[in-house]
Parts: C-alpha cells; structure tokens; sequence
C-alpha cells in the first residue's frame, strides 16, 4: 500500500490574499506604479535636471516651459547689447554662427581685453575670448559660446528652473506626508489601543480628550504649533502628525474593544498567555489592516495641509520648497506665468489622486466583508 | 423634543467653556505678544498700551475678566484693528460668510444629493462612473488650485466674472467664491448620497412599496431618500459649520471681506481677543448644527426619538 502523501495545500494569509486581490484591482495598480514612479522621479530627478534647484539665472526670469533650448534668438541679441552697453564700448556689429557669436566692439580708447568679462558674466555667453584686434587697439572682435540651457517647465519669477523646483518640493511633501502620517499613525493607535484595551474608566477619560481635542478648531492648533516650533521644517510636521491622530485613535479603539472580546483573544487568555503576548500575537496584527488603509488615506490628507499651511505662509520656506509653496507663488503669478501654477498643481493632484485609489484599493483588498 | 433642545444647550455651556479655556491658556503660552512688534515699542508706550488692555495683570486675572466680558457679550477689542471691536469685526464679516457659505452648501446639498441619487439608480452605468470621476476629482484637487484655476480661466481668459473682490455684493462677485466653496462639498455629498441610496433601495420596505405599485418618483423621493438621507444629514451639520464661518483660502484668493482670515491674521499677531472671538464662533456653530444635525434626524428618520 503506498501512503499517497497528499502536500498540504499553502495557507493564504490575510496579506497574500489581500495582496493578490489589490493586484486584480486595475486603477489601484496603476496608482501604486505611479505613485512609485513619482517617488523615484522627485528623489532621483534633481541629480539629472541640469539645474540646482538654488540657482538663479537673472537673464531668464519668467520665461514660459519650452522644449526648444533657450536663449532665443531676439534674447541673444538683447544679451549682446546688454553686455556691451555694461562694457561701455560701442556695438559695431555681431553675427550668430553655429553656437558662437562674434561680437565687434569699438571705442575711442583702445579696448581693454577684459571686456570679455562682461560677457561672461551674462548667463546666455561662456568663454568669451578675443579672436581679432585691430592695430591701435580700439577695434576689437570676440568670440563667446552661446550657452544652451532647457527650461522643460519654464523658470519662476527670479528666474529658477521650475522643473528643479517642482521635483525638489515634491521630495519635501511626500517626505512630509510620510512622516507626518507616521507620527499620526503611531500616536493614535499607541493612545486607541491604550485606551480600547484597558477599557472602563481609563477609557472614558481618554475618549473625551479625544473629544475635546475634536472640538477646537484644529486650524487654530496647527497655528499655534506653528508659532511653538518656529517655522523648522521636521518640528512642524512632527507636530502637524500630533494633531491628526484623533480619528487614528478612534479608529483603532473601536477595533480593539472589539478583538479584545473575540474568541480567539480569550482562548489565548484561558491558555495563559501573557497580556503583551496577546497584544503582539493577537490585537496588533488584526488591528494592522484599518491602520494601513486609514494611513493610504491620511497621507493625503498631510500633503494638503501642508501645501495649506505653506500656501499661509507658515510652512516651509524659501530657499526651500513644496508643492504647496509653488502654487502659492503660482496663484499670485497666473495673469503672466500660468505655467507657475498648472506644473505643481498638475504634480500634487496626480499624486493626491493617485494616493487616494490606492486607499480605495487597499480598503477594498483588506475588507473581510467584501469577500 | 423642546426639553431635549433645551438639554442640549446647556450640556454645550460646559462644552464651550472648556474650549476656551483651553484656547486661551494655550494661546497665552504661546511666545510673542500683541505689541511686540519688529522695530521695538518704546518700553514705555509698550507698558501703558498693555495696561489699557490689562495685559500685564497675572494671567488668571485676565481670564477671569475675559470670561465675564464674554457672558456679557463683549468680546473685548481687537489689538491689531485698534478702530474695531471683534464684535463690530464679526458684524461687518460674518453675513458676507455666511452668504457665501450658506449659498454654497445648500447647492452642494442639492446638486450632490441629486447626482448621488442618480448615480445609485444608474449604477455601474456611464452615469454613474461620470459621477464618481466628478467627486473624485472634487475631493482630490485642493481649493488652493482650484480657486487659481477658476480666476485664470473664467476671470483672465474668459473675462466672464472678475478676479476677486467683494464689490458690495454684487451677484458676479460671488460666483467665483461658491463655486470654489460649494466644489469639495458637493463631491463628498454625492459620494455619500450614491452610497446610501444604493443601501437604500435595497431595503424590504422599499420592496414593499414597490409591490404596490407605487410610481418611481414616489418609490424614490418619498421612500428611499428617506432613509439615505441620514449619512448626508449628519456629514452636513460640521461641514455647515465650516462652512458659514468662512474659508481662510478663499477669502484670500478672491479677497472677500469675510472672517475666514481673521483667524490666521490674528494669531500670527497674537491679537489675543480677535484670535478668541474666533474660536467662540466657530465652536457656537459647532454646537448648534450639531443640535441642528440631532433634531433633523428624528424628523427624518421616525426610529429615532429623544424622549
């Protein structure tokens, strides 16, 4: 008789099933490849933008998105008459030929050869030297490279590249969201679970501050953190995580009282284990599953407030930027410089969006009732 | 129902007597004062400037005399606006904010209620996927870009409303304004309104009714709405409240001469006493629409009884 040894057939976890429903759902894999590829777009994309996000460049202040590189030609010779009028020698003639420009100057002293700093010092010319000089010395001729810089976004009012700057603000508010919705994460479920687990009296009393703390203008709250940490960047998203951790809490008592009277629970108990160890191995992990859909769904909601305190004002400062920063900047430019305000808005929705499904998602894939 | 009305109020003195306490011992930690200006008070003008204001008696003093003045209906001067009380700020702001804000949410309730509705009764069809996208969409995109958005394409481009301004109330003016206050509102009214109609319809009476052979229409607005309308009624009470007491941001984006900037304005300036007026007002609204949220619930949904 030979034993047909039957394999056992792999248990599915709560996770890999979950997993491989959020994978049937299409908008939230998509989202989640997008969000991905603008993570990897705002950490790694300042490295290879040609730009520093600091730089200014005060010849190009204000010019519109363009894939063409610029200067443009009526921006070479407004370049030229520029940098020869700062000289103070006179304009005899230039002419443009493949990427050079040869520039005749005279004077009525001879021409001094460190004329060609002035050209130099315009962003549109680099190594400027002297090809040709007449015999007295008050005929000069020189020769400079046009420089070619591409503004794909176009530059903002002192003349940043906008490109630069959106990737480099989109790495402070994802940044942001993620911190501060891990704050908030970690102080709701620390204080829910405190308070769910213990229950009775304990509970009563720290429920209320939740309601309390409900009932203030959380505007006001956020301000007054403000003022408290000062304008420091990591303080003040700390703090904005410590503000939003009320519905966290609510969220995560409500399920502990539950699973604190599930069968299981007591079945541990009855067995002996110890309260951290039914803590760990029971309330923890079935708690897991609201708490990582309520995070897909606050960190939006971090990114909006802090693109909301930064459009105030109080949030993170220049030479520093975040999405909300230029669209702030973007709305106070829009009858000149739309682009100013349709790239990072176009960036923050997309990302908002993009968040948003796969909060949906998750919800969707950790739901037991929807199964 | 009266004596549950009245229950409620005073169960809210408490309520917003520990709101401001809270407010006004957490601003006073707060560094900074209302006269510490940047180029320095003369020590001398600084010192009489805050015994005017008794600002330089001890702390619980000043919060016992803020705590009469208040039951008493005076919210006290406003430091920054010297000319103005923060009563005379509010009487002048408020009704623009409520205007607006009360315009907005009720065609939120009403747009949103009816593409929710519509949304439930077409479900899975275009109609419904079109409406999903719009709350999406309308939930997603911040205020502070779609306010820009709509003065550079309605205002600049299109030359149809103007750009900002209160201009006395005129009817273009407030176009701007609502549409941008009313936008998210709508969105999340239409969601919840799809959601429960869906539940909704599914309901046993509703199957009844239908067994009789009741009309659509009827089925649908005088049945099933019913019961669908509790989620959006109790998600309106607090958005209410926001609402009507202005939005910092679009006041701002479209200057409107509304009480939504008062709050950020005052406490940047620590302006102490507008910074509170503030706080009462928007807890007071807090608590009356959600008294008014408590009492609509037991007209709308005959279960619920508060004897």
């Amino acid at each position: 008789m030979t034993d047909a040894v039957i394999p056992a057939a792999p248990g599915r976890s709560l996770w890999g099933d979950a997993w491989n429903r959020m994978k049937a759902n299409r908008a939230a894999m998509i989202s989640l490849y997008f969000l991905v590829f603008m993570a990897v777009l705002c950490i790694a994309g300042p490295w290879f933008t040609p730009h520093a996000f600091t730089t200014i460049y005060q010849d190009y202040n204000r010019v519109p998105p363009s894939l063409q590189p610029y200067p443009k030609a009526d921006k070479i010779e407004l370049a030229v008459t520029d940098a020869v009028r700062r000289a103070r020698v006179e304009l005899a003639g230039w002419e443009e030929r493949d990427s050079k420009v040869f520039i005749t100057v005279t004077s009525a002293k001879p021409v001094d050869e460190r004329v060609t700093r002035y050209i130099d010092r315009s962003d549109v010319f680099e190594n400027a030297v002297v090809t040709e000089k007449s015999a007295d010395g008050t005929r000069l001729t020189l020769s400079a490279d046009v420089e070619r810089k591409y503004f794909y976004f176009g530059t903002d009012n002192s003349g940043r590249d906008l490109l630069t700057r959106t990737l480099v603000a989109g790495r402070v508010s994802l940044a942001i969201g993620l911190l501060a919705g891990l704050v908030a994460v970690f102080i709701g479920v620390l204080y829910g679970a405190t308070a769910g687990f213990t229950g009775g009296k304990t509970d009563e009393v720290m429920m209320r501050i939740v309601d309390i703390l409900y009932a203030l203008p959380f505007i006001f709250f956020v301000i007054m953190l403000v003022v408290f940490f000062g304008r420091n960047f990591v303080l003040m998203f700390l703090a904005v995580g410590a503000v939003l951790w009320l519905d966290m809490a609510r969220i995560v008592r409500g399920q502990a009282l539950s699973i604190k009277r599930q069968e299981y629970v007591q079945a541990a108990e009855a067995l002996g284990v110890s309260r951290a160890g039914i803590l760990l191995r029971h309330v923890v992990p079935n708690l897991l599953g609201p708490v990582v859909i309520y995070m897909t769904l606050l960190v939006p909601q971090v990114i909006i407030l802090e693109s909301f305190l930064s459009f105030l004002g109080l949030g993170v400062q220049e030479p520093m930027s975040s999405w909300g920063v230029l669209i702030s900047q973007g709305a106070k430019n829009i009858p000149g410089a739309n682009w100013l305000l349709f790239f990072p808005s176009l960036f923050l929705t997309t990302t908002l969006f993009a968040l948003n499904f796969i909060g949906d998602g998750l919800r969707d894939a950790l739901d037991p009732k929807d199964r | 129902m009266l004596r549950y009305v009245l229950k409620r109020f005073l169960t809210a003195i408490p309520t917003l007597f520990v709101i401001v306490t809270i407010s006004f011992f957490l601003m006073r930690v707060a560094p900074g004062g209302p006269f510490n200006q940047e180029k320095g008070l003369n020590p001398v003008i600084k010192a009489n400037l805050e015994k005017v204001y008794h600002l330089n008696e001890p702390l619980w003093k000043q919060y016992l005399l803020y705590l009469n003045n208040l039951l008493h209906g005076d919210f006290g001067p406003s430091y920054n606006l010297p000319d103005f009380t923060v009563g005379e700020l509010f009487a002048a702001g408020l009704p623009i904010s409520i205007q607006l804000g009360l315009s907005a949410l009720v065609l939120a309730l009403v747009i949103g209620g009816m593409l929710g509705i519509i949304a439930a009764l077409y479900q899975n069809h275009a109609a419904d996927y079109a409406v999903i996208a719009t709350a999406t969409a309308g939930s997603t995109i911040p205020t502070f870009v779609i306010a820009p958005l709509f003065q550079l394409f309605f205002a600049l481009t299109l030359k149809w409303f103007p750009v900002g301004g209160w201009g006395d109330g005129a009817f273009v003016n407030k176009v701007g304004p609502i549409l941008t206050l009313m936008l998210p509102q709508l969105a999340v009214v239409a969601r919840l309104m799809r959601g429960s109609m869906i539940e909704s319809l599914r309901a046993h009476h509703i199957r009844t009714v239908r067994a009789m052979g009741l009309s659509d229409y009827s089925v649908i607005i005088r049945h099933a709405l019913r019961g669908a309308l509790l989620p959006v009624i109790s998600y309106a009470g607090p958005a209410a409240a926001a609402l009507l007491t202005g939005s910092i941001i679009v006041e701002t984006i479209f200057s409107i001469p509304g009480v939504g900037r008062y709050f950020v304005e005052a406490a940047l300036n620590r302006d102490y006493t507008l910074v509170m007026g503030t706080v009462v007002v928007i807890a007071l609204f807090t608590i009356l629409f959600n008294l008014i949220v408590d009492v609509l619930y037991a007209v709308v949904d005959p279960r619920v009884r508060y004897d």
